[in-house]
């Protein structure tokens, strides 16, 4: 899989010189679906359910994206990626846009050539160990094995604090997250750690859930959120404003439930605007005026997205937390879409 | 007529020389493929240089920044060491599992593909199972039944298996006492160095004598007691220069002393298991390949049995086995990449696989990991096509 990509890498970056003069979206276009990279199944965040259809959180901004797009949230095609593999899909183009939970760093933003168009869910490493342990605290870890995916910044973070509490480790390294889960569960490693909303996400699939407990620290600050490559400022803001759009709809409560409601009757102008009734912003993108509309009446708003596959009563069961809006007591902000 | 036939390319131009175009076409082929590499390196640098993508070899020199689980003969730390260190741990940890694959592989080989030849029914017939079942399930399938359904399922450490006070066997590697050197420990790698050479002297000496006189002298016990003996008189005129570190329990597991992690294990069993399968059926090939006649004549001049197989049917099994024996081991050290399946941190696993992500310099990762597969590959082709000839037939 790794020289298949490698050899993606080289074959694009050597003989596709001329195609790369036409922009993104008209690719997309042309094409007539994104080709969107996810996880290779993470509950909640992006994972085929019983009919094999993609599902989740990630999977639910490449679908708005779609509609935003295409006016069909189903024009898009899912490449699972592993943490190893995804930047090389990214940037040798064979996916358009990367939405697998990928922490916002500098070094990949700037020397790994990608342009990270914001955060959809503001996560901290944490770590799970089993109950029996009776560890209550990550700093009474010294000397335990840690399993963990690699190619993370789980990894970096790991050892930055192992180091700063003068702890010592024996990390275990696992392509995907389900190698990591078996060998936690076979206790080959006591603890496992990745971002916490991972730790939930798998914890929610292990047959005795109540047996692990996520320990309290938060080692670290893991923005998530969707990129593009750089070099295509148009398809990058498209991105951008898709997420945007999620967000300030959550904020002016236009949900899948009032937006026709709202597009016929509505006389507050800055919903007007972003359902495009006035103004030219989807113009402004490159799109149809009624892009946003699509994404709500389509997909839905950023808090219906979560509510659906990450909030309460659904099997993560996770707290908005700082993933509330900024009057709500998070930090998730819009920028203004006007 | 006759010149005329000759004379028909010649009087054209030198064009219609055979030999002349050979050469024009080598050129041809030779200016079109320089060509072709160039535009593509050239296109390459181009495009990486377009995506804003760094490239050279400057982030060897760059803090890695993370924990690697097995490292050897090398101190290592996540905030000090660089990639460069990551790449010699992931060479390190690669050419430990194949050589120790190798070694392994071989003996199980060797002795399978004898057993498969037994005379005994069941033996016979234990070997051919083992031979079947092994080469015909995928190597990453068996990688993946020895971490998780061996090596996983031992005991947890708390209940390990114990052999003696000091051995513990349990599902998160076996642990062992170290051996920790101190001042004056020199002396025993010396004589080992010492016996040694002194064994290569002696065999000498005794294929000698056995040429003049004819008297044999038992030359591999005498080496196997120098190589014991050497070490002890300089470990025991020294004083005993070094520790011994016992494991000891601790709040996760064992502490102290060696530990063979189940990643090295279970990857270390797959492969000697898997490709012991293939060398055993070169083995049988071999042995089958020495006509019976030989045997038979080499017992009706007397020649004891043990002594058949060795000087007889073995020199001349081997000329058949050694070629395909060496598409084995390098097998072997190719699927050791498989490592990164089971957690084991070899040169694919942390180098082409962490390095990479973190620096996303794939093209040059990848083509230094290439270049030490290759390196290593036609190093052991190297010496298996020099023993190869040593050991081929000498035609007088």
């Amino acid at each position: 899989m790794k020289k298949a990509t490698f050899i993606a890498v080289a074959a694009t970056a050597t003989l596709m010189a001329t195609a790369v003069s036409a922009t993104t979206l008209e690719d997309v276009k042309a094409k007539g679906y994104i080709q969107c990279g996810v996880t290779t199944g993470l509950a909640g965040f992006a994972a085929p359910n019983n009919d094999g259809k993609w599902e989740g959180f990630d999977v639910d901004y490449c679908r708005a994206m779609a509609a935003a797009i295409f006016a069909d949230p189903d024009k898009v095609k899912y490449t699972p990626t592993t943490a190893k593999e995804r930047f090389t899909a990214l940037q040798s183009g064979e996916i358009d846009v990367l939405a697998r939970n990928t922490t916002w760093t500098l070094s990949r933003d700037v020397n790994l050539g990608f342009t990270f168009i914001g955060v959809n869910y503001y996560d901290g490493q944490g770590f799970m160990v089993k109950k029996s342990l009776g560890v209550k605290s990550a700093l009474e870890l010294d000397g335990a094995r840690v399993c963990i995916q690699s190619g993370t910044t789980t990894e970096l973070n790991l050892a930055d604090y192992f180091t700063a509490n003068g702890m010592d480790f024996d990390p275990v390294l696992f392509d995907t997250a389900d190698e990591v889960r078996e060998a936690y569960l076979q206790d080959t490693c006591d603890v496992y750690t990745t971002d916490q909303s991972g730790l939930y996400a798998q914890r929610s699939v292990i047959p005795d859930p109540e047996a692990h407990i996520v320990l309290p620290e938060i080692i670290s600050k893991e923005p998530l959120g969707p990129l593009v490559r750089h070099g295509d400022n148009q398809w990058g803001d498209i991105a951008r404003w898709t997420l945007n759009a999620m967000i300030a709809g959550e904020e002016h409560n236009i949900s899948s439930a009032n937006v026709d409601d709202l597009k016929a009757n509505t006389k507050n102008p800055g919903i007007a605007r972003i359902l495009g009734t006035s103004g030219d912003l989807g113009e402004q993108l490159g799109l149809s005026n009624d892009w946003a509309f699509n994404i709500y009446k389509m997909v839905g708003n950023y808090g219906e997205s979560f509510a659906k596959n990450l909030g309460e009563g659904t099997p993560l069961n996770i707290a908005r937390g700082l993933n509330a809006q900024w009057n709500n007591g998070g930090i998730l902000y819009s920028a203004p879409m006007r | 007529m006759t010149t005329d036939v000759q004379g028909l390319g010649a009087g054209d131009s030198k064009l219609r020389d055979p030999r002349v175009r050979a050469i024009i076409y080598q050129i041809l082929v030779i200016v079109l493929f320089v060509a072709f590499v160039a535009y593509v390196g050239n296109n390459t640098a181009d495009n990486l240089d377009k995506r804003g993508i760094a490239t050279g070899l400057g982030f060897l020199q760059q803090p890695s920044g993370f924990g690697i689980g097995i490292v050897l003969l090398m101190d290592y730390s996540s905030q000090t060491s660089t990639h460069f260190d990551v790449l010699l741990i992931g060479i390190i940890n690669t050419l430990a599992v194949s050589i120790a694959g190798i070694f392994f592989a071989t003996l199980i080989g060797f002795t399978f593909g004898v057993l498969r030849l037994s005379k005994n029914w069941v033996v016979s017939r234990i070997a051919y199972v083992y031979i079947e079942v092994v080469r015909n399930i995928p190597l990453l399938v068996q990688l993946l039944f020895w971490y998780f359904a061996v090596w996983g399922t031992l005991p947890l450490w708390k209940e390990s298996f114990q052999i003696g006070d000091n051995f513990y066997v349990n599902n998160r590697g076996i642990n062992f006492p170290s051996i920790i050197p101190t001042d004056g420990f020199w002396l025993i790698p010396v004589g080992l160095l010492a016996a040694i050479a002194l064994s290569v002297v002696v065999s000498k000496w005794a294929r000698k004598r056995q040429d003049l006189t004819g008297q044999p002298f038992p030359v591999f016990w005498a080496s196997v007691g120098m190589i014991v003996i050497l070490p002890l008189i300089a470990a025991i005129i020294m004083g005993l220069p070094f520790n011994i570190d016992y494991p000891t329990v601790a709040r996760f597991g064992l502490r102290g002393g060696w530990v063979l992690e189940p990643e090295f294990l279970a990857l270390l069993t797959g492969l000697c298991v898997y490709t012991g399968a293939f060398i055993a059926e070169i083995v049988r090939s071999g042995i089958n390949s020495v006509s019976h006649g030989q045997t038979e004549a080499a017992h009706s001049l007397g020649i004891a049995p043990g002594l058949t197989t060795r000087l007889v049917v073995l020199p001349q099994a081997l000329r058949v086995i050694v070629p395909p024996l060496t598409s084995q081991y390098l097998n072997l050290l190719k699927n050791s990449s498989l490592a990164t399946a089971i957690g084991y941190a070899d040169i694919t696993a942390i180098f082409a696989g962490t390095t990479l992500n973190q620096t996303g310099q794939a093209i040059e990762v990848i083509a230094i990991t290439m270049l030490f597969y290759l390196s290593i590959s036609l190093i052991i082709s190297m010496f298996m096509n020099w023993y190869n000839k040593r050991i081929s037939l000498v035609e007088r």
